[in-house]
């Protein structure tokens, strides 16, 4: 497994932590840890000062932590199946609906031929597998110049281009 | 008729190129067949029992001649000289080699064509009325608004990965020729008190394993804010649609098991939501620039009656039967609309040759104004005819082997691919579709049993809609025989109806003699004016399911 985060692979500072394993002993290591743990012990996880994320299964919405949000740095997002989805939508809501600006990471069945779509959708880091290269990334993630939609992401959609084109050409 | 802009151009050649790499991934062995599989549905890409089948998207029917005659051209040059047009108003290509398609697809490029999500979980191709433009009573032309959602859903970063597959159908007359009541939604467009255009939305409708038929959900969506309700829709399906079985995985399942009310208070919170971001609201100016490629044609001032047709009428028997039953009243005076059968008695309902491809392409130039319909009955359509031009027409037609006069009558049925091509077929769909139409031949009896709609589906996914046949046959396997079961008393209109099934099903010797007893028996008793619908929804099940279990 490697991470990318903003288009970059890099190391990564974060730990998952099972729902029976201690803590990483350094104690400003990023933990992320299952929902069910966070709403266990949030008070205790809150008090050690760590960076906090919480990762959560297809099923679990983000309603569900859309109040703990500010104390998050980071919300994972779990792709059962590449087939799965959901966390597309739930990653549309993190960014559209609840303003979460931390980092939404896509854990599991991430494809490389669903980059872009995750991408665009708001996640802006990704656990992918071993075999995916800086080379793969930029041509999956550069496959199309416009998009017809708006989503999560800063693109226009190809409806405002046009727009801003007959316009231009108007004032010309 | 829509034409591509310098985006939508640029937008296809980039997945061209995406989908040439996919399959180069794939010949090379760099990946295997089942990672190449959600690649290769996400472009119409399918495998059939035999053979690669291509799914080529018409968005919402229309076609315009070079279209057509590309399609004739590439079936010719990359399959066996024809095509085959789909429930869903699409092309299908029964046998085109996978190392053909990124070159099959660039071509289909250059006259702004393309496969994209003809399958796969995703947002399908959206249908529309067949007649769209040259209907009475026509709000607008529902070609504006399906266009729209064709681009709206293309690449759907957040709607690509479903439970299900999507289908969208959109329809602007009273009379429903779109079937949007079997649809996932289906869009009716309207006009209120004050004369505004919008929406009226049904969610949940669908055939399959387990036929229903749509709820309405929104009365009146304004224009501007139609995309924000569908992607309140489409998000509450995303989250909320069961993922654990694909058979309950459609939308229609989540509106049955959350209830019609609460599916509605979830997509009306959402659209709620959406629209105070304000990022979906559809800016008129968009709406104009899409409404003028669908600008009537320049119509001449003709009286509605041509002398010239009435006495080619007099003169010719065959040709008056023609007119009679396959064109149908244009909005404007002294036009007609022309319906082209692909039903001809023993043929393979929705087929057609490269060779007659371009022969529909010729007369659709001379006396259409260049363009075409594929309608969802496996039919096609000429929208816009001089009522002065059909003698001309049907000639044209006539020698292409395209003028089978029984448009809505008994031999004009749905068939899906069936055994003969399908993997997941119980049976055979096409032979038993030519059977019937073989016994029902003598086209004075057709007519003597008036519109009757057959619709025949190989297996429980229903891609020939029997559940809103009048008849509807139905593919079963019993312990590795063929067996069809029949249902009575389907509708795909504004009354729509799921069929109820008649009893045990029959073998492939005894189908066709049981579809007999069933219409003989409806001629016995029907009363004035009816025709089988009637009489099915007057007297029901028993009369029939008498007659056709007496002897056994
Ligand atoms: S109904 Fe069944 S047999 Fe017919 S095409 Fe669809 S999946 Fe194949």
């Amino acid at each position: 497994m490697q991470l990318i985060k903003d288009g970059a692979f890099i190391a990564d500072p974060w730990t998952h932590v099972g729902d029976e394993d201690a803590l990483p002993g350094a104690p400003d290591a990023g933990v992320i840890v299952s929902l069910e743990r966070w709403q266990r012990e949030s008070n205790e996880l809150i008090a050690s000062g760590r960076p906090l994320g919480v990762q959560l299964k297809s099923g679990q919405d983000p309603s569900e932590i859309a109040r703990d949000l500010e104390k998050l740095a980071l919300v994972g997002l779990e792709f059962p199946a590449y087939r799965n989805g959901r966390a597309y939508s739930y990653a549309s809501l993190l960014r559209q609906r609840y303003g979460f600006k931390g980092e939404v990471r896509a854990v599991g069945n991430v494809l490389r031929d669903q980059f872009l779509y995750m991408i665009r959708c708001g996640f802006d880091a990704l656990e992918v597998t071993d075999n995916i290269t800086p080379a793969i990334y930029a041509e999956m993630i550069g496959e199309f110049t416009h998009s017809y939609q708006t989503a999560a992401d800063d693109r226009p959609a190809v409806m405002s281009l046009r727009q801003r084109l007959a316009a231009k050409n108007a004032a010309d | 008729m829509y034409r591509y802009d310098e985006f939508d151009h640029q937008l296809v050649r980039e997945r061209v190129k995406q989908f040439r790499g996919q399959v180069a991934r794939r010949l090379s062995g760099e990946i295997t067949e089942d990672e190449f599989k959600p690649l290769r549905l996400m472009n119409g890409v399918y495998l059939q029992l035999h053979a690669y089948m291509l799914r080529i998207a018409v968005p919402y029917g229309t076609l315009s001649s070079r279209q057509l005659r590309k399609l004739a051209e590439l079936a010719r040059k990359y399959d066996r000289g024809y095509g085959h047009f789909t429930t869903r108003q699409n092309l299908q290509l029964n046998w085109p080699a996978l190392k053909d398609m990124p070159n099959l697809i660039e071509e289909l490029a250059t006259v702004e064509m393309h496969c994209i999500q003809t399958s796969g979980n995703c947002i399908r191709n959206v249908t529309s009325d067949h007649y769209a433009g040259a209907a009475e009573g026509e709000v607008e032309d529902p070609r504006i608004i399906c266009e729209i959602i064709r681009q709206w859903s293309t690449f759907h970063p957040e709607f690509s990965y479903l439970p299900r597959k999507f289908k969208i159908a959109v329809s602007a007359t009273e009379h429903d020729r779109a079937a949007i009541r079997v649809h996932d939604i289906g869009i009716r467009v309207l006009k209120n008190g004050l004369g505004e255009t919008g929406y009226e939305v049904w969610i949940g409708g669908g055939l399959g394993r387990t036929p229903i038929i749509g709820k309405k959900v929104g009365d009146f969506i304004r224009r501007e804010d139609l995309l924000s309700y569908l992607e309140a829709a489409l998000r509450v399906y995303n989250m909320s649609g069961r993922r654990d079985n694909m058979y309950k995985s459609r939308i229609k399942i989540l509106v049955h098991e959350i209830g019609e009310a609460e599916m509605k208070r979830r997509v009306e919170a959402e659209f709620e939501e959406i629209r105070k971001e304000g990022r979906l609201q559809l800016p008129d100016e968009e709406v104009e620039r899409i409404r003028r490629y669908f600008a009537a044609p320049a119509f001449e001032t003709l009286p509605d009656q041509s002398a010239e047709l009435d006495a080619e009428m007099a003169k010719d028997e065959d040709f008056a039967h023609w007119v009679r039953q396959n064109t149908v009243k244009h909005k404007t005076p002294g036009y007609a609309i022309v319906n082209i059968s692909l039903k001809p008695i023993g043929g393979t309902p929705g087929d057609i040759s490269s060779e007659q491809m371009e022969a529909v392409a010729d007369l659709a130039e001379k006396y259409a104004f260049s363009e075409l319909r594929a309608a969802h009955e496996q039919n096609l359509t000429f929208a816009h005819v001089r009522k002065q031009d059909l003698r001309a027409v049907y000639d044209g037609l006539s020698a292409a082997g395209l003028a089978t006069p029984n448009i809505g009558l008994i031999s004009d049925q749905i068939a899906c691919p069936g055994l003969d091509y399908c993997a997941l077929a119980n049976a055979r769909s096409i032979p038993l579709a030519q059977e019937i139409s073989e016994r029902f031949a003598d086209l004075k009896l057709q007519h003597d049993i008036g519109r009757l709609h057959i619709n025949i589906s190989g297996c429980i996914n229903a891609c020939g809609h029997h559940h809103v046949g009048h008849i509807g046959i139905l593919g079963v396997d019993k312990k590795g025989i063929e067996n069809y079961q029949i249902t009575l008393g389907g509708a795909a209109d504004e009354i729509a109806s799921v069929g109820d099934i008649i009893g045990p099903g029959f073998t492939d010797d005894k189908i066709v003699d049981a579809i007999e007893t069933i219409v003989m028996t409806y001629l016995d008793i029907r009363q004035e004016g009816e025709i089988f619908l009637d009489t099915y929804r007057r007297v029901g099940l028993q009369p029939f399911k008498d007659k056709l279990y007496a002897t056994h």
